[in-house]
């Protein structure tokens, strides 16, 4: 039927002058070039599909590679790491011969171009990650960051996303347990979509992507093969948008949920009969990704017949299989005599899964179509030895103008009258207020293990019913912090997860991280990635969190504006009973509000100077990671000894933000002194780090100042949990009523 | 009063879920020898007025931004003559 001859690897050598669509497809030319030289003679076309997509700044990681580095480098010591940075998700001992594997991933640009489908596919995505590593998900978290709340795009973009979210996730049975929702102009075309996934395992079950043992068999399982997303990982994430080229937009990947839990189910019954030797999911770069990866980390080559792969439309040429993007698919190594019982759990679950290959004793990637052999490449070229570019990157001009533009000299309220104007516009702002609207549509409770999920400081989830072992992650990133100084911004982002994890009372024990940030031929973005890179692996040095793996997103910007430098932080913690879990909302009347941590004038970058100035400017607030470490230990051991019936981090929007958002919560109020040395202004408003506010039962607050005395953080008494009102002395209240009223329908009014 | 009919499918290359659910469905249920569904949707669009170019193109135009998902979906747009609706309803 194809009037042209099959391009197999002899045509290629004997067409040597044959043009190939190398620009097209993403490549540079001298990655082409580069291409030619290693396979010495040009690549066929489904090389070229295979070189294109796994090159591409998404799956290779070429810009960002050589600063990535710095995680491995200054990893702390850990003795929970059990699998690091390189697999498909990091896994770490949480004790009691279980282990959890975690990532965060970003479906931003999918997400811009089809919101429903791309959110949806982003959790499908990290999923099958946490799958692969031979866990069984038990969660997901989705940090969001959209344009301008009241831009109509957003209306467009921000309901599709998070119906897609809860869509694909309730459709899986995956409580959805934390996350964020942030809006900002910068996003205004770029809004970030993360996906993070836990899922948790025995230390046995763990399983890695490699394929060994030569005449094991390759097995697709899952989904057919069909047209969707081709190339969308080299076209779409990694370029930026220009309206002005529509054709660039590739058709996006429908997912099936039901398929997926499908897939789930299925997985976890080969691992349970220890049927698998090796496996990876089909994300990114498709079949391209799966063999080369697969291939490369094994001890031998592989052999696949591309025929035998099933399709959803027939038409599709092999370049277009390798390069398809269709969602619920997995590759599975098998030994030959267990194949045939492999095949029958899949069918069991209705899942088609068909031997397309097999493991061999050499080091080559071959595969075959139509009887000819149309690739023949040493897969680790294609997956591993991709190129590295040490892009220059310089500190933009406009950094120190932008930092001298102090927030501190803001104008600030004068009166009480203009102070409660401004706590009221602050909570309900839509930054501050209240996403109750937005995390209702997703399902927090299903399995039946959920402890804590928005609005807490962290998800926590149950792991042992027996033992109520239990673990507890937050997200959290803050990119106006970040563009102010993109080194601070992201130990900020890394300080906030790790005491919004102690806050609850568990113990941080690793990090997974998703660093969404502009163009990387842009040297201001570059600088801005390599700041923030150098930030976290200090900050995970100095904290002994390591970084198990994570995800980069580049070229999130329209035209030549980029998006604030967005790293968003994922830390995971371990608690030994759930039931002494601390929760944010004020329990009883009568307990003591204790401000924990050293409050200064920091303003830079704040919620007060967005919401009341519009204001972007001067330096985020300092970080002291050996004070974040100290506060986590006393919330944590707090905790543990029920010295603290309820406590929460103090970030954006400062202590007043928390208090309401306790007192909301616990339907209590609150009458709070401003403490010696401050005025209220700055008690109120202030976002200086390493602070919280517990609520200490009255029986318990010699032995509580008597702990934070000894080690040394500094506990200030700054009121009482009373009445129905949040009232500051001297200064105003604010009845619940007001204040759920503003909190609570921004949101919905600007969405629903 | 003309009645325009736009029919909207999910492209080609994209998973038809539903069209699968009804696939599989079929040979449980004892109907054999279909190989592939894929399932729509179809509008059907009373007119006020005379159906002339201008009436079709603003038709067109609210089936591409409003009726179809053109990231996903394809549509077609036709005019039902009265002979056709007269046929259908038979």
């Amino acid at each position: 039927m194809s009037r042209t001859p099959l391009d197999t690897v002899e045509h290629a050598a004997a067409t040597p002058d044959v043009e190939l669509p190398w620009a097209e497809l993403g490549l540079k030319k001298d990655e082409y070039e580069r291409v030619v030289e290693i396979l010495g003679r040009r690549p066929t076309g489904a090389e070229l599909a295979m070189y294109s997509v796994m090159w591409s700044e998404h799956c290779s990681y070429k810009s960002s590679k050589v600063h990535l580095r710095q995680f491995g480098e200054k990893a702390p010591q850990s003795d929970a790491l059990l699998v690091g940075i390189g697999e498909n998700a990091g896994v770490v001992d949480v004790g009691q011969g279980y282990a959890v594997t975690f990532k965060v991933e970003s479906h931003n640009h999918p997400s811009y171009v089809e919101p429903y489908q791309g959110a949806a596919t982003g959790v499908g995505g990290i999923v099958r990650d946490i799958i692969a590593m031979g866990a069984r998900p038990v969660a997901v978290v989705d940090p969001l960051r959209f344009g301008a709340a009241d831009h109509p795009d957003t209306k467009r973009v921000l309901p599709g996303v998070v119906a897609g979210i809860g869509g694909y996730g309730n459709c899986l049975g995956l409580p959805n347990i934390g996350g964020e929702v942030v809006f900002d102009s910068c996003y205004q075309g770029n809004p970030l979509v993360n996906a993070g996934a836990i899922g948790v395992m025995r230390h046995e079950d763990i399983h890695l992507a490699k394929a060994s043992g030569a005449g094991n068999k390759v097995v697709l399982y899952g989904a057919r093969t069909g047209g969707d997303g081709i190339g969308g990982a080299s076209i779409l994430a990694s370029e930026t948008f220009d309206d002005a080229k529509p054709s660039k937009r590739p058709a996006v990947q429908v997912g099936d949920p039901f398929q997926e839990k499908l897939l789930i189910e299925c997985t976890l019954e080969a691992f349970r009969e220890k049927l698998v030797v090796g496996i990876q999911d089909l994300g990114a770069a498709g079949l391209s990704c799966a063999t080369s990866e697969l291939a490369s980390n094994g001890s031998g080559g592989m052999r696949v017949t591309l025929d035998d792969v099933p399709l959803r439309d027939s038409t599709l040429s092999p370049e277009e299989i390798l390069m398809s993007e269709s969602q619920e698919r997995m590759c599975a190594v098998v030994e030959p005599e267990k194949v045939d019982r492999f095949l029958e759990i899949c069918e069991k679950w209705d899942v088609i899964a068909t031997v397309i290959g097999e493991v061999t004793d050499g080091d080559r990637l071959e595969i075959y179509w139509h009887g000819g052999k149309i690739v023949d490449v040493d897969p680790r070229t294609v997956a591993h030895e991709g190129p590295v570019y040490e892009r220059p990157y310089a500190r933009p001009h406009w950094q120190d103008a932008l930092q001298a533009d102090d927030a501190n000299k803001l104008p600030r309220p004068t009166s009480s009258d203009e102070l409660k104007d401004q706590v009221l516009k602050l909570v309900g702002s839509p930054n501050q207020a209240s996403k109750k609207w937005i995390t209702q549509q997703y399902d927090h409770f299903v399995q039946g293990n959920t402890v804590l999920a928005q609005p807490e400081d962290s998800g926590m989830i149950r792991v042992d019913e027996s033992s109520g072992l239990g673990v507890a992650i937050a997200t959290d990133g803050n990119g106006r912090y970040a563009k102010l100084d993109p080194y601070t911004g992201a130990q900020l982002a890394l300080a906030e997860a790790y005491r919004n994890v102690a806050t609850t009372g568990a113990k941080p024990l690793a990090v997974s991280d998703c660093l969404n940030f502009g163009s990387p031929e842009d040297p201001a973005v570059m600088w801005q990635f390599a700041e923030a890179v150098r930030g976290l692996a200090d900050g995970c040095l100095q904290l002994g969190t390591p970084v198990t793996g994570g995800n980069v997103s580049l070229y999130n910007q329209t035209g030549e504006a980029a998006i604030h430098p967005t790293p968003v932080v994922a830390v995971l913690g371990v608690i030994d009973d759930v039931a002494r879990r601390t929760p944010v909302a004020f329990q009883e009347e009568g307990q003591l509000i204790y401000l924990l941590g050293d409050t200064r004038e920091e303003f830079g970058g704040s919620a007060w100077s967005q919401v009341v100035h519009d204001h972007l400017g001067g330096l985020p607030p300092q970080v002291d990671l050996e004070r974040e470490r100290l506060l986590a230990e006393i919330l944590i051991s707090a905790s543990r000894d029920g010295m603290i019936d309820s406590a929460h981090d103090l970030s954006d929007g400062g202590l007043v933000q928390a208090v309401v958002e306790s007192a909301l919560l616990g339907g209590k109020g609150a009458r709070l002194v401003v403490p010696d040395g401050l005025d209220a202004f700055t008690f109120l408003f202030s976002e200086s780090a390493g602070r919280a506010i517990v609520a200490v039962p009255r029986s318990e607050e010699v032995r509580f100042n008597d702990m934070c005395g000894a080690r040394g953080l500094p506990a200030t008494r700054v009121g009482v949990v009373d009445g129905d009102a949040v009232e500051i002395q001297g200064e105003f209240a604010l009845t619940l009523e007001e204040l759920r009223t503003a909190h609570e329908e921004t949101i919905p009014a600007l969405l629903a | 009063m003309a009645r325009v009919v736009v029919d909207v499918m999910l492209k080609p290359e994209i998973l038809d879920p539903q069209g699968q659910a009804v696939q599989r469905a079929l040979p449980r249920l004892g109907f054999h020898g279909i190989s592939d569904v894929r399932q729509g949707k179809r509008f059907e669009l009373e007119v006020d007025g005379p159906l002339d170019e201008a009436a079709l193109a603003r038709i067109r135009d609210l089936a591409e931004s409003f009726l179809a998902n053109t990231v996903i979906e394809d549509f077609t747009v036709k005019v039902e003559e009265a002979a056709e609706v007269a046929e259908a309803a038979k």
